[in-house]
Protein backbone atom coordinates (compact mmCIF):
# COMPACT_ATOMS: atom_id res chain seq x y z
CA UNK A 1 0.00 0.00 0.00
CA UNK A 2 1.35 3.53 -0.75
CA UNK A 3 1.22 5.46 1.94
CA UNK A 4 2.45 8.98 1.66
CA UNK A 5 3.11 10.28 4.82
CA UNK A 6 5.16 6.84 5.53
CA UNK A 7 7.48 7.84 2.61
CA UNK A 8 7.31 11.16 3.62
CA UNK A 9 8.78 10.19 7.10
CA UNK A 10 11.56 8.55 5.69
CA UNK A 11 13.25 11.65 3.96
CA UNK A 12 14.77 14.20 6.93
CA UNK A 13 14.66 16.79 4.98
CA UNK A 14 11.02 17.02 4.44
CA UNK A 15 10.23 17.80 8.13
CA UNK A 16 12.15 21.16 8.51
CA UNK A 17 11.07 24.11 8.58
CA UNK A 18 12.15 27.19 5.89
CA UNK A 19 11.91 30.78 6.76
CA UNK A 20 9.79 29.48 9.90
CA UNK A 21 7.60 27.84 8.04
CA UNK A 22 7.21 24.10 6.81
CA UNK A 23 9.24 22.94 3.66
CA UNK A 24 7.22 22.80 0.64
CA UNK A 25 9.64 21.06 -1.90
CA UNK A 26 8.70 21.96 -5.35
CA UNK A 27 11.91 21.78 -6.92
CA UNK A 28 12.59 17.82 -7.62
CA UNK A 29 13.07 18.57 -11.55
CA UNK A 30 16.60 19.99 -10.23
CA UNK A 31 17.17 17.45 -7.41
CA UNK A 32 15.25 14.67 -5.24
CA UNK A 33 15.54 15.02 -1.87
CA UNK A 34 17.25 11.76 -0.50
CA UNK A 35 15.27 8.90 1.95
CA UNK A 36 17.70 7.74 5.09
CA UNK A 37 18.44 4.64 3.69
CA UNK A 38 20.69 6.41 0.72
CA UNK A 39 22.16 8.49 3.46
CA UNK A 40 22.88 5.49 5.53
CA UNK A 41 24.29 4.09 2.36
CA UNK A 42 26.83 6.50 2.09
CA UNK A 43 27.90 6.85 5.97
CA UNK A 44 28.08 3.17 6.08
CA UNK A 45 30.56 3.44 2.90
CA UNK A 46 32.66 5.81 4.75
CA UNK A 47 32.73 4.14 8.03
CA UNK A 48 32.99 0.84 7.51
CA UNK A 49 35.10 -0.04 3.93
CA UNK A 50 36.52 3.08 2.52
CA UNK A 51 38.89 2.17 0.02
CA UNK A 52 40.00 2.14 -3.30
CA UNK A 53 38.58 -0.27 -5.95
CA UNK A 54 39.61 -2.78 -8.35
CA UNK A 55 43.37 -2.08 -7.15
CA UNK A 56 43.97 -3.23 -3.49
CA UNK A 57 44.43 -7.08 -2.73
CA UNK A 58 43.16 -5.87 0.78
CA UNK A 59 39.99 -7.02 2.27
CA UNK A 60 38.47 -3.23 2.32
CA UNK A 61 39.50 -2.97 -1.16
CA UNK A 62 38.08 -5.42 -1.97
CA UNK A 63 34.22 -4.59 -0.10
CA UNK A 64 34.38 -1.91 -1.78
CA UNK A 65 34.63 -3.05 -5.34
CA UNK A 66 32.01 -5.53 -4.54
CA UNK A 67 29.85 -2.99 -3.43
CA UNK A 68 30.70 -0.55 -6.57
CA UNK A 69 30.38 -3.36 -9.09
CA UNK A 70 27.29 -4.45 -7.70
CA UNK A 71 25.51 -1.14 -8.26
CA UNK A 72 26.38 -1.25 -11.60
CA UNK A 73 24.62 -4.44 -11.73
CA UNK A 74 21.81 -2.70 -10.26
CA UNK A 75 21.52 -0.18 -12.21
CA UNK A 76 22.30 -2.59 -15.47
CA UNK A 77 18.69 -4.66 -13.83
CA UNK A 78 16.67 -1.42 -13.44
CA UNK A 79 17.32 -0.39 -16.99
CA UNK A 80 17.47 -3.91 -18.51
CA UNK A 81 20.68 -3.75 -20.05
CA UNK A 82 21.75 -6.85 -21.82
CA UNK A 83 25.44 -6.70 -19.83
CA UNK A 84 26.64 -4.88 -16.82
CA UNK A 85 29.62 -3.63 -19.23
CA UNK A 86 27.20 -1.46 -21.12
CA UNK A 87 26.93 0.34 -17.99
CA UNK A 88 29.30 3.17 -17.61
CA UNK A 89 29.21 5.18 -14.09
CA UNK A 90 30.04 8.92 -14.72
CA UNK A 91 29.20 11.96 -13.00
CA UNK A 92 26.26 12.33 -14.24
CA UNK A 93 24.00 13.25 -17.48
CA UNK A 94 25.91 15.86 -18.68
CA UNK A 95 29.18 13.81 -18.16
CA UNK A 96 27.69 10.88 -19.88
CA UNK A 97 26.22 12.92 -23.46
CA UNK A 98 30.20 14.36 -23.53
CA UNK A 99 31.40 11.29 -23.46
CA UNK A 100 29.46 9.87 -26.54
CA UNK A 101 29.66 13.63 -28.14
CA UNK A 102 33.90 12.61 -27.62
CA UNK A 103 33.51 9.45 -29.40
CA UNK A 104 31.66 10.80 -32.37
CA UNK A 105 34.33 13.12 -33.28
CA UNK A 106 36.60 10.47 -35.06
CA UNK A 107 33.17 8.88 -36.23
CA UNK A 108 31.91 11.82 -38.22
CA UNK A 109 32.99 14.05 -41.10
CA UNK A 110 31.90 16.93 -43.16
CA UNK A 111 28.37 16.83 -44.78
CA UNK A 112 27.17 14.34 -41.51
CA UNK A 113 24.02 15.57 -39.52
CA UNK A 114 23.07 15.73 -35.69
CA UNK A 115 19.17 16.45 -35.50
CA UNK A 116 18.55 17.47 -31.76
CA UNK A 117 14.74 18.66 -30.65
CA UNK A 118 13.63 21.95 -29.73
CA UNK A 119 13.16 21.14 -26.28
CA UNK A 120 16.59 19.77 -25.41
CA UNK A 121 18.50 21.22 -22.10
CA UNK A 122 21.82 23.29 -22.61
CA UNK A 123 23.34 19.90 -22.01
CA UNK A 124 22.33 18.00 -24.54
CA UNK A 125 22.23 20.81 -27.26
CA UNK A 126 26.24 22.17 -26.08
CA UNK A 127 28.14 19.00 -26.37
CA UNK A 128 26.61 18.45 -30.24
CA UNK A 129 27.06 22.19 -31.48
CA UNK A 130 30.72 21.66 -30.16
CA UNK A 131 30.99 18.08 -31.66
CA UNK A 132 29.87 20.11 -35.35
CA UNK A 133 32.61 22.88 -35.09
CA UNK A 134 34.88 20.33 -34.14
CA UNK A 135 33.75 17.82 -37.99
CA UNK A 136 32.04 20.01 -39.99
CA UNK A 137 28.74 17.91 -38.93
CA UNK A 138 25.60 20.15 -39.02
CA UNK A 139 22.73 20.03 -36.39
CA UNK A 140 19.54 20.51 -37.15
CA UNK A 141 16.42 20.70 -34.69
CA UNK A 142 12.84 18.85 -34.56
CA UNK A 143 10.31 22.00 -33.50
CA UNK A 144 7.88 22.13 -31.57
CA UNK A 145 4.11 23.24 -31.59
CA UNK A 146 2.65 25.76 -29.25
CA UNK A 147 2.39 22.83 -26.70
CA UNK A 148 5.51 21.99 -26.67
CA UNK A 149 5.27 18.74 -28.80
CA UNK A 150 7.57 17.47 -31.06
CA UNK A 151 6.23 18.01 -34.48
CA UNK A 152 7.14 14.58 -35.95
CA UNK A 153 6.41 15.26 -39.82
CA UNK A 154 9.25 17.95 -39.56
CA UNK A 155 11.03 15.07 -37.84
CA UNK A 156 10.47 12.85 -40.90
CA UNK A 157 11.72 15.54 -43.29
CA UNK A 158 15.07 16.24 -41.37
CA UNK A 159 16.16 12.19 -41.41
CA UNK A 160 17.97 10.74 -44.22
CA UNK A 161 20.84 9.38 -44.74
CA UNK A 162 23.43 12.16 -43.82
CA UNK A 163 21.78 11.45 -40.19
CA UNK A 164 24.39 10.20 -37.77
CA UNK A 165 22.88 10.68 -34.51
CA UNK A 166 19.50 11.91 -32.72
CA UNK A 167 19.59 13.30 -29.58
CA UNK A 168 16.63 13.86 -27.60
CA UNK A 169 15.05 14.03 -24.01
CA UNK A 170 12.62 11.73 -22.57
CA UNK A 171 10.85 13.91 -20.65
CA UNK A 172 11.82 17.85 -21.20
CA UNK A 173 13.11 19.26 -18.20
CA UNK A 174 11.41 22.49 -18.82
CA UNK A 175 7.92 21.73 -19.51
CA UNK A 176 7.83 18.45 -18.52
CA UNK A 177 6.52 16.77 -22.08
CA UNK A 178 6.82 12.97 -22.51
CA UNK A 179 8.60 12.98 -25.89
CA UNK A 180 7.30 9.73 -28.32
CA UNK A 181 11.11 8.39 -28.07
CA UNK A 182 10.10 4.67 -29.53
CA UNK A 183 9.17 6.84 -32.68
CA UNK A 184 12.04 8.60 -32.82
CA UNK A 185 13.94 5.32 -32.65
CA UNK A 186 12.61 3.39 -34.81
CA UNK A 187 12.55 6.07 -37.35
CA UNK A 188 16.61 7.02 -37.09
CA UNK A 189 17.28 3.31 -36.83
CA UNK A 190 15.34 3.24 -40.42
CA UNK A 191 17.84 5.85 -42.15
CA UNK A 192 20.64 4.28 -39.85
CA UNK A 193 21.63 6.86 -37.33
CA UNK A 194 22.53 6.29 -33.73
CA UNK A 195 20.05 7.71 -30.92
CA UNK A 196 21.08 9.07 -27.52
CA UNK A 197 18.05 9.93 -25.17
CA UNK A 198 18.49 12.40 -21.88
CA UNK A 199 16.80 10.34 -19.12
CA UNK A 200 17.76 12.97 -16.65
CA UNK A 201 13.68 13.77 -16.33
CA UNK A 202 12.65 10.97 -16.93
CA UNK A 203 14.18 8.09 -14.49
CA UNK A 204 12.32 9.86 -11.74
CA UNK A 205 9.13 9.16 -12.72
CA UNK A 206 9.28 6.13 -15.24
CA UNK A 207 11.81 2.78 -15.34
CA UNK A 208 12.87 2.61 -18.70
CA UNK A 209 13.82 -0.45 -20.57
CA UNK A 210 16.78 0.12 -22.75
CA UNK A 211 16.52 -3.22 -25.08
CA UNK A 212 12.49 -2.56 -25.61
CA UNK A 213 13.45 0.74 -26.69
CA UNK A 214 16.54 -0.52 -28.87
CA UNK A 215 17.89 2.60 -27.43
CA UNK A 216 21.67 3.22 -28.26
CA UNK A 217 22.74 5.77 -25.81
CA UNK A 218 20.87 6.58 -22.38
CA UNK A 219 22.17 8.81 -20.25
CA UNK A 220 20.66 9.59 -16.20
CA UNK A 221 21.57 11.33 -12.80
CA UNK A 222 21.72 9.50 -10.01
CA UNK A 223 20.62 12.81 -8.22
CA UNK A 224 17.49 13.60 -9.65
CA UNK A 225 16.19 9.94 -8.68
CA UNK A 226 16.96 9.60 -4.72
CA UNK A 227 20.70 9.56 -5.40
CA UNK A 228 23.40 11.42 -4.62
CA UNK A 229 25.02 14.40 -6.46
CA UNK A 230 28.22 13.63 -8.64
CA UNK A 231 27.31 10.40 -10.03
CA UNK A 232 25.17 9.07 -13.19
CA UNK A 233 25.29 6.34 -15.78
CA UNK A 234 25.74 6.17 -20.01
CA UNK A 235 24.14 3.07 -21.12
CA UNK A 236 25.62 1.74 -24.28
CA UNK A 237 24.57 -0.77 -26.73
CA UNK A 238 28.07 -3.12 -26.66
CA UNK A 239 28.74 -2.68 -30.28
CA UNK A 240 28.49 1.50 -29.76
CA UNK A 241 30.50 1.44 -26.84
CA UNK A 242 32.90 -1.03 -28.33
CA UNK A 243 33.75 1.35 -31.31
CA UNK A 244 33.96 4.39 -29.62
CA UNK A 245 37.07 5.81 -28.55
CA UNK A 246 37.89 6.05 -24.33
CA UNK A 247 36.92 9.72 -23.16
CA UNK A 248 39.61 10.69 -20.75
CA UNK A 249 42.94 8.98 -20.17
CA UNK A 250 44.72 7.80 -17.30
CA UNK A 251 44.41 4.88 -14.06
CA UNK A 252 41.90 2.66 -14.52
CA UNK A 253 41.27 2.24 -18.04
CA UNK A 254 44.20 0.90 -19.46
CA UNK A 255 45.58 -3.26 -20.17
CA UNK A 256 49.27 -2.06 -20.58
CA UNK A 257 51.10 1.46 -20.44
CA UNK A 258 54.44 1.91 -22.00
CA UNK A 259 55.96 4.94 -23.19
CA UNK A 260 55.57 3.37 -26.97
CA UNK A 261 51.96 3.11 -26.87
CA UNK A 262 49.19 2.08 -24.27
CA UNK A 263 46.01 -0.72 -24.78
CA UNK A 264 43.08 -0.16 -23.25
CA UNK A 265 40.78 -1.86 -20.43
CA UNK A 266 38.25 -3.79 -21.78
CA UNK A 267 34.37 -2.15 -21.29
CA UNK A 268 32.96 -0.54 -18.63
CA UNK A 269 36.49 0.56 -17.53
CA UNK A 270 37.85 1.67 -20.83
CA UNK A 271 35.51 4.95 -19.97
CA UNK A 272 36.14 5.20 -16.78
CA UNK A 273 39.25 6.53 -15.82
CA UNK A 274 40.53 7.31 -12.71
CA UNK A 275 39.19 6.40 -9.06
CA UNK A 276 35.64 6.94 -9.77
CA UNK A 277 33.06 8.38 -7.83
CA UNK A 278 32.15 5.18 -5.57
CA UNK A 279 30.29 6.08 -2.68
CA UNK A 280 28.54 7.54 -5.26
CA UNK A 281 27.81 5.07 -7.18
CA UNK A 282 27.38 2.78 -3.97
CA UNK A 283 24.73 5.07 -2.99
CA UNK A 284 23.04 5.12 -6.87
CA UNK A 285 22.64 1.36 -6.59
CA UNK A 286 20.52 2.13 -3.06
CA UNK A 287 18.40 4.68 -4.39
CA UNK A 288 17.78 2.49 -7.42
CA UNK A 289 16.82 -0.51 -4.70
CA UNK A 290 14.67 2.10 -2.58
CA UNK A 291 12.92 3.52 -5.70
CA UNK A 292 11.75 0.01 -7.09
CA UNK A 293 10.84 -0.44 -3.12
CA UNK A 294 8.42 2.62 -3.38
CA UNK A 295 7.28 0.92 -6.81
CA UNK A 296 7.35 3.16 -10.26
CA UNK A 297 3.75 2.40 -10.78
CA UNK A 298 2.84 3.42 -7.20
CA UNK A 299 5.01 7.06 -8.19
CA UNK A 300 3.19 7.54 -11.40
CA UNK A 301 0.08 7.09 -9.96
CA UNK A 302 0.59 9.47 -7.69
CA UNK A 303 2.52 12.22 -9.19
CA UNK A 304 -0.44 11.93 -11.95
CA UNK A 305 -3.36 12.57 -9.14
CA UNK A 306 -0.89 15.35 -7.97
CA UNK A 307 -0.30 16.74 -11.65
CA UNK A 308 -4.19 16.94 -12.09
CA UNK A 309 -4.51 18.15 -8.68
CA UNK A 310 -2.31 21.21 -8.80
CA UNK A 311 -2.97 22.32 -12.73
CA UNK A 312 -6.90 22.27 -11.54
CA UNK A 313 -5.69 24.23 -8.74
CA UNK A 314 -3.41 26.66 -10.38
CA UNK A 315 -5.78 27.39 -13.28
CA UNK A 316 -8.36 28.99 -10.51
CA UNK A 317 -5.82 31.98 -10.44
CA UNK A 318 -6.67 34.47 -13.11
CA UNK A 319 -4.16 35.37 -15.37
CA UNK A 320 -2.16 31.82 -15.16
CA UNK A 321 -0.34 29.99 -18.13
CA UNK A 322 0.57 26.48 -18.21
CA UNK A 323 3.22 25.63 -21.14
CA UNK A 324 3.36 22.15 -22.41
CA UNK A 325 0.51 19.92 -23.46
CA UNK A 326 -3.03 20.46 -22.48
CA UNK A 327 -3.34 16.24 -22.65
CA UNK A 328 -1.61 15.44 -18.67
CA UNK A 329 -0.96 11.84 -20.28
CA UNK A 330 1.73 13.59 -22.29
CA UNK A 331 3.77 15.09 -19.51
CA UNK A 332 5.25 14.29 -16.18
CA UNK A 333 4.68 15.60 -12.58
CA UNK A 334 5.83 19.02 -13.44
CA UNK A 335 3.69 22.82 -14.63
CA UNK A 336 5.46 24.91 -15.88
CA UNK A 337 3.94 28.57 -15.82
CA UNK A 338 3.62 32.23 -15.41
CA UNK A 339 1.10 35.26 -14.37
CA UNK A 340 0.35 37.84 -16.65
CA UNK A 341 1.97 40.65 -16.45
CA UNK A 342 4.76 38.93 -13.66
CA UNK A 343 7.98 37.96 -13.80
CA UNK A 344 9.08 34.61 -12.63
CA UNK A 345 11.31 35.71 -10.16
CA UNK A 346 9.18 38.06 -8.41
CA UNK A 347 6.74 35.02 -7.65
CA UNK A 348 10.20 32.75 -6.66
CA UNK A 349 11.68 35.36 -4.87
CA UNK A 350 8.17 35.97 -2.48
CA UNK A 351 7.03 31.93 -2.13
CA UNK A 352 10.44 31.62 -0.88
CA UNK A 353 9.93 33.29 2.06
CA UNK A 354 6.75 31.19 2.57
CA UNK A 355 8.54 28.26 2.64
CA UNK A 356 8.23 26.92 -1.22
CA UNK A 357 10.61 25.88 -3.23
CA UNK A 358 10.28 26.18 -6.86
CA UNK A 359 12.77 26.57 -10.15
CA UNK A 360 12.24 30.13 -11.53
CA UNK A 361 14.18 31.10 -14.94
CA UNK A 362 15.11 29.32 -18.50
CA UNK A 363 15.53 26.10 -17.15
CA UNK A 364 18.88 26.09 -18.64
CA UNK A 365 16.52 26.05 -22.30
CA UNK A 366 16.94 29.33 -23.52
CA UNK A 367 15.77 28.06 -26.82
CA UNK A 368 12.37 27.07 -25.72
CA UNK A 369 11.68 30.34 -23.47
CA UNK A 370 12.84 32.49 -26.77
CA UNK A 371 10.08 30.10 -28.66
CA UNK A 372 7.82 31.33 -26.41
CA UNK A 373 9.21 35.00 -26.12
CA UNK A 374 9.48 34.57 -22.69
CA UNK A 375 12.33 35.35 -19.80
CA UNK A 376 11.52 32.32 -17.98
CA UNK A 377 8.72 30.61 -16.26
CA UNK A 378 7.80 29.69 -12.88
CA UNK A 379 8.51 25.58 -12.70
CA UNK A 380 6.67 23.22 -9.51
CA UNK A 381 8.34 20.00 -10.29
CA UNK A 382 6.33 17.16 -8.00
CA UNK A 383 7.37 14.03 -6.47
CA UNK A 384 6.14 11.06 -5.01
CA UNK A 385 6.54 11.94 -1.52
CA UNK A 386 4.40 15.57 -2.29
CA UNK A 387 0.46 15.74 -1.43
CA UNK A 388 -2.30 17.58 -2.46
CA UNK A 389 -1.91 19.62 0.92
CA UNK A 390 1.39 20.69 -0.38
CA UNK A 391 -0.21 21.73 -3.85
CA UNK A 392 -2.69 23.81 -1.45
CA UNK A 393 -0.36 25.68 0.37
CA UNK A 394 1.82 26.25 -2.76
CA UNK A 395 -1.32 27.67 -4.43
CA UNK A 396 -2.09 29.88 -2.08
CA UNK A 397 1.24 30.95 -1.33
CA UNK A 398 1.44 31.64 -5.41
CA UNK A 399 -2.24 33.69 -5.06
CA UNK A 400 -0.74 36.26 -2.27
CA UNK A 401 2.54 36.80 -4.30
CA UNK A 402 0.39 37.83 -7.38
CA UNK A 403 -1.44 40.15 -4.94
CA UNK A 404 1.99 41.55 -4.11
CA UNK A 405 2.96 41.86 -7.16
CA UNK A 406 0.12 42.88 -9.32
CA UNK B 1 21.35 65.19 1.95
CA UNK B 2 24.68 63.80 1.54
CA UNK B 3 25.13 59.60 0.75
CA UNK B 4 25.17 58.83 4.08
CA UNK B 5 22.46 60.76 5.11
CA UNK B 6 20.41 58.88 2.68
CA UNK B 7 21.53 55.63 3.88
CA UNK B 8 20.63 56.12 7.38
CA UNK B 9 17.24 56.92 6.18
CA UNK B 10 16.75 53.94 4.34
CA UNK B 11 18.27 51.97 7.00
CA UNK B 12 15.87 53.39 9.75
CA UNK B 13 12.40 52.84 7.33
CA UNK B 14 13.62 49.33 6.60
CA UNK B 15 14.17 48.78 10.74
CA UNK B 16 10.24 49.38 11.17
CA UNK B 17 9.07 46.18 9.42
CA UNK B 18 8.65 43.33 11.75
CA UNK B 19 8.97 40.75 8.73
CA UNK B 20 10.30 40.03 5.10
CA UNK B 21 6.86 40.28 3.74
CA UNK B 22 6.39 43.85 4.74
CA UNK B 23 9.41 44.53 3.14
CA UNK B 24 9.03 42.98 -0.02
CA UNK B 25 6.03 45.00 -0.37
CA UNK B 26 8.15 48.45 0.34
CA UNK B 27 10.71 46.99 -2.35
CA UNK B 28 7.63 47.24 -4.90
CA UNK B 29 6.62 50.38 -3.86
CA UNK B 30 9.58 51.88 -3.95
CA UNK B 31 10.03 50.25 -7.27
CA UNK B 32 6.97 51.66 -8.62
CA UNK B 33 8.62 55.14 -7.68
CA UNK B 34 11.31 54.45 -10.16
CA UNK B 35 13.01 57.24 -12.31
CA UNK B 36 12.35 55.05 -15.56
CA UNK B 37 15.02 55.20 -18.09
CA UNK B 38 14.49 56.29 -21.57
CA UNK B 39 13.62 53.99 -23.83
CA UNK B 40 16.78 54.79 -26.16
CA UNK B 41 19.26 54.00 -23.45
CA UNK B 42 17.61 50.33 -23.11
CA UNK B 43 20.84 49.37 -24.76
CA UNK B 44 22.74 46.30 -24.73
CA UNK B 45 25.43 48.33 -23.25
CA UNK B 46 23.40 49.59 -20.12
CA UNK B 47 22.33 45.88 -19.13
CA UNK B 48 23.89 44.91 -16.07
CA UNK B 49 25.25 41.45 -16.34
CA UNK B 50 24.92 39.20 -13.49
CA UNK B 51 21.15 39.97 -13.03
CA UNK B 52 18.60 37.17 -13.78
CA UNK B 53 16.08 39.41 -14.52
CA UNK B 54 16.71 42.21 -17.41
CA UNK B 55 18.49 45.53 -15.42
CA UNK B 56 19.45 48.42 -17.62
CA UNK B 57 21.02 51.59 -15.62
CA UNK B 58 22.02 54.96 -16.99
CA UNK B 59 23.57 58.37 -16.06
CA UNK B 60 23.30 61.76 -16.98
CA UNK B 61 25.26 64.20 -15.47
CA UNK B 62 23.79 67.72 -14.30
CA UNK B 63 25.49 71.03 -12.90
CA UNK B 64 28.23 68.44 -12.04
CA UNK B 65 26.27 65.89 -9.87
CA UNK B 66 25.08 62.33 -11.32
CA UNK B 67 21.30 61.79 -12.22
CA UNK B 68 20.70 57.77 -12.62
CA UNK B 69 18.03 56.39 -13.62
CA UNK B 70 17.22 52.51 -14.56
CA UNK B 71 14.35 49.87 -15.03
CA UNK B 72 13.85 45.83 -14.77
CA UNK B 73 11.56 43.37 -16.33
CA UNK B 74 10.59 42.09 -12.45
CA UNK B 75 9.14 44.17 -9.99
CA UNK B 76 11.05 43.36 -6.91
CA UNK B 77 14.50 44.07 -8.83
CA UNK B 78 13.21 47.32 -9.82
CA UNK B 79 12.83 47.73 -5.92
CA UNK B 80 16.40 47.36 -5.56
CA UNK B 81 17.71 49.23 -7.83
CA UNK B 82 15.41 52.09 -6.69
CA UNK B 83 17.05 52.22 -3.37
CA UNK B 84 20.04 52.54 -4.68
CA UNK B 85 19.34 55.01 -6.56
CA UNK B 86 18.17 57.00 -4.27
CA UNK B 87 21.47 56.62 -2.14
CA UNK B 88 23.33 57.85 -5.19
CA UNK B 89 21.54 59.88 -7.32
CA UNK B 90 22.15 63.52 -7.61
CA UNK B 91 25.69 62.84 -5.98
CA UNK B 92 28.82 64.40 -6.92
CA UNK B 93 31.04 61.91 -8.92
CA UNK B 94 33.48 61.65 -6.13
CA UNK B 95 31.32 61.26 -3.35
CA UNK B 96 29.42 58.32 -5.35
CA UNK B 97 33.08 56.79 -5.27
CA UNK B 98 34.04 57.72 -1.89
CA UNK B 99 30.58 56.24 -0.25
CA UNK B 100 30.27 52.42 1.09
CA UNK B 101 27.52 50.43 0.71
CA UNK B 102 27.35 49.05 4.07
CA UNK B 103 24.33 50.01 4.07
CA UNK B 104 22.80 47.08 2.22
CA UNK B 105 24.01 44.95 4.40
CA UNK B 106 22.45 46.60 6.80
CA UNK B 107 18.97 46.66 5.70
CA UNK B 108 19.62 42.42 5.29
CA UNK B 109 19.16 43.00 1.54
CA UNK B 110 21.95 40.75 0.32
CA UNK B 111 20.91 38.08 2.68
CA UNK B 112 17.30 38.06 1.63
CA UNK B 113 18.07 37.75 -1.66
CA UNK B 114 19.03 34.50 -3.81
CA UNK B 115 22.85 34.28 -4.34
CA UNK B 116 22.02 35.14 -8.37
CA UNK B 117 20.28 38.25 -7.02
CA UNK B 118 22.79 39.26 -4.72
CA UNK B 119 25.45 38.90 -7.21
CA UNK B 120 23.04 41.36 -9.38
CA UNK B 121 23.01 43.84 -6.73
CA UNK B 122 26.86 43.40 -6.38
CA UNK B 123 27.23 44.30 -9.91
CA UNK B 124 24.14 47.31 -9.88
CA UNK B 125 26.54 49.01 -7.12
CA UNK B 126 29.38 48.04 -9.49
CA UNK B 127 27.87 49.88 -12.53
CA UNK B 128 26.82 53.10 -10.82
CA UNK B 129 30.48 53.46 -9.44
CA UNK B 130 31.98 52.86 -12.96
CA UNK B 131 29.27 55.50 -14.13
CA UNK B 132 30.99 58.08 -11.34
CA UNK B 133 34.25 56.96 -12.42
CA UNK B 134 33.75 58.04 -16.14
CA UNK B 135 32.18 61.34 -14.90
CA UNK B 136 35.43 61.92 -12.58
CA UNK B 137 37.46 60.95 -15.05
CA UNK B 138 36.04 63.22 -17.64
CA UNK B 139 36.22 65.98 -15.34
Amino acid sequence: MFDVQKIRAQFPILSQTVNGKPLVYFDNGATSQKPQVVIDSIVDYYSKYNANIHRGVHTLSQLATDAYEEARFKIQRHFNAKHSYEIILTSGTTESINLVANGFASLLQKGDEIIVSALEHHSNIVPWQMLCEHTGATLKVIPMSIHGELIMEEYDKLLSNKTKLVCCNHISNALGVLNPIEEIISKAHAVGAAVLIDGAQSCPHIKPDVQALDVDFYATSAHKMCGPTGVGMLYGKEEWLRKLPPYKGGGEMIATVTFEKTTYADLPHKFEAGTPNICGGIAFGAAIDYMNEVGFDNIAKHEHELLIYGTKRLQEIEGVTIYGPTDLNKKASVISFNIENIHPYDIGTIIDKLGIAVRTGHHCAQPIMDFFKIPGTIRASFAFYNTKEEIDIFVEAVKKAKMMLS
Amino acid sequence: MNIKEIQNEIVDEFSMFDDWMERYEYIIELGKGLPIIEEQYKTEDNIIKGCQSKVWVHAEEKDGKVVFSADSDAILTKGIIAILIRAFSNQTPAAILEANTDFVDEIGLKEHLSATRANGLVSMIKKIKMYALAFEAKN
